[in-house]
């Protein structure tokens, strides 16, 4: 792999000054080490989408496995309010434990794998999207629920086409929060060997400080998060046509 | 021998704990970067949130930062920053840890400030308070649950990505975490797993002792207001 690539150690940023046998011994630094570099992208194209594809699956298995529990937790929840407080405070002790803690919590029980990864990452997310359901469905207005009562709705079906639909932006503000702190959390990973693009920051890091390397992979970072930002953002406008016209 | 055990093994060792390099030492580093961050954060994030809500100005600026601080990866910070003018060493890891104690500092200083009660500032001026005495002698002290839970959320925050500065040689305790998984999973699986235990006691203990500190630095008329200054749930985790 030529992760060195692009990193020109060239005696040409010697000052000519410099006395001949100076300018022979070579000095790390004063080669050139630029925060952005073509050469580094085109020659590591490949390696860069593999961490950037493994960054995205990372992130999208686990917002996807934390809101199928999350949301019909958070709809259990709001029906049982010891529960709703149980909950709660379980997660926000969970909430608490640094992530490279929860990883090493973790990581002796399912070793070195993509799993461990998606474990804790899953666990954070629960709590955001828990926590947004909840407040998503204490939003309903009350005046709603008995109109639907007095309609002769049943619980279920309340649920699903009153309390849900109107609950819903709370629940999709819920996922983007969750999503965009799984972007920056699946750099952490990195201790496991399965932190996407956080790989490259570290093997920037470790290889002579590589600035092109990890510059382009904490910006890819930051985009990937922004990218599904406004994919998520979207979607609400879509599934949310009446809240548009109030606006 | 299972992992469990190993880990119970660990720390039962006296030694692991008061060697040069072991758990008190890791645990000495891990709260002078965290208290030099949190403090740093409060010197700049106060003045800043105080003057903001005074004005009644910027309330978009707070959420800004935010968004923007949750978007970044820690790691990130951690490895840009010494290799710009700041250079290697604490210095940087502290400035990393800082950017991230700032949203809620703000935010919280902001909305205290904002939170008084309209009618409180108009009855301090008909008073004939000056704009900076109805600051001082009626907003801040009204403020002072705000600024308590901002400054919860910050030092758990910090003290939670302080674990983090191992991944740059920056001591604290995660450097028991990396230095386990750098002896192999079949090795240091009990040190990893030791690790992890100190570390999310340490973040535990911190929330706990200061949310007790903040109840006790509320007075008791505020307490119910405290509440609704919940900690902010878009803060991302560390």
């Amino acid at each position: 792999m030529s992760l060195l690539v692009g990193f020109p150690f060239g005696g040409s940023t010697v000052p000519h000054t410099l006395e001949p046998s100076t300018r022979l011994a070579y000095d790390a630094r004063s080669a050139p080490n630029p925060w952005f570099s073509w050469s580094y992208v085109r020659d590591n194209a490949e390696i860069i989408t593999d961490r950037l594809q493994e960054h995205v699956t990372l992130t999208v298995v686990s917002v996807l496995i934390a809101a199928a529990i999350g949301i019909p937790l958070g709809v259990v929840a709001f029906r049982n309010r010891w529960l709703a407080a149980v909950i709660l405070s379980l997660t926000g002790v969970l909430y608490t434990v640094p992530s490279l803690a929860l990883f090493a919590l973790i990581a002796p029980f399912t070793g070195l794998t993509h799993r461990t990864v998606i474990i804790g990452l899953v666990a954070y997310a629960l709590l955001v999207i828990v926590r947004n359901t909840l407040t998503g469905l204490g939003q309903v207005p009350a005046e709603v629920r008995e109109a639907a009562v007095g309609m002769g709705y049943g619980r279920l079906a309340m649920l699903w086409r009153i309390e849900l639909p109107l609950a819903l932006p709370g629940i999709m503000t819920g996922l983007r929060i969750a999503t965009v702190s799984t972007v920056a959390l699946v750099t952490v990973g990195v201790i496991v060997g399965y932190g996407g693009l956080g790989q490259l920051i570290m093997e920037g890091f470790r290889n002579n400080f590589y600035r092109a390397q990890i510059a382009t992979a904490t910006v890819l970072v930051v985009a990937v998060g922004l990218a599904f930002d406004m994919l998520l953002a979207g979607l609400t406008r879509l599934l949310t046509p009446w809240a548009r016209r109030r606006a | 021998m299972n992992v469990v055990e190993q880990a119970y093994r660990w720390l039962n060792d006296p030694l692991n704990w008061t060697i040069p390099g072991g758990i008190l030492d890791r645990l000495g580093e891990h709260l002078w970067l965290s208290a030099a961050s949190v403090l740093l954060g409060c010197a700049v994030a106060w003045p800043v949130g105080i003057l903001l809500g005074h004005t009644g100005r910027g309330g978009g600026l707070t959420v800004t930062v935010a968004n923007v601080t949750r978007a970044v990866p820690t790691l990130a910070l951690l490895t840009l920053l010494p290799l710009t003018f700041v250079g290697f060493g604490s210095p940087a890891v502290i400035l990393a840890l800082t950017v991230f104690a700032i949203p809620p500092l703000l935010a919280n200083a902001y909305t205290g400030i904002r939170e008084v009660d309209p009618e409180v500032r108009e009855a301090a001026r008909g008073m004939g308070m000056s704009s900076w005495q109805v600051l001082a002698k009626v907003e801040l002290p009204l403020a002072v649950p705000y600024l308590a839970t901002g400054f919860r959320t910050a030092a758990v925050q910090v003290v939670a990505t302080a674990t983090l500065a191992t991944f740059v040689n920056g001591g604290g305790l995660g450097t028991i975490i990396s230095q386990g998984f750098g002896l192999g999973l079949s090795a240091g699986g009990g040190q990893v797993l030791a690790g992890g235990i100190l570390v999310a006691a340490l973040a535990l203990l911190v929330e706990a002792v200061l949310a007790i500190l903040e109840r006790v630095l509320t007075p008791r008329h505020l307490r119910q207001r405290r509440r609704q200054a919940a900690a902010d749930p878009s803060l991302g985790a560390a």
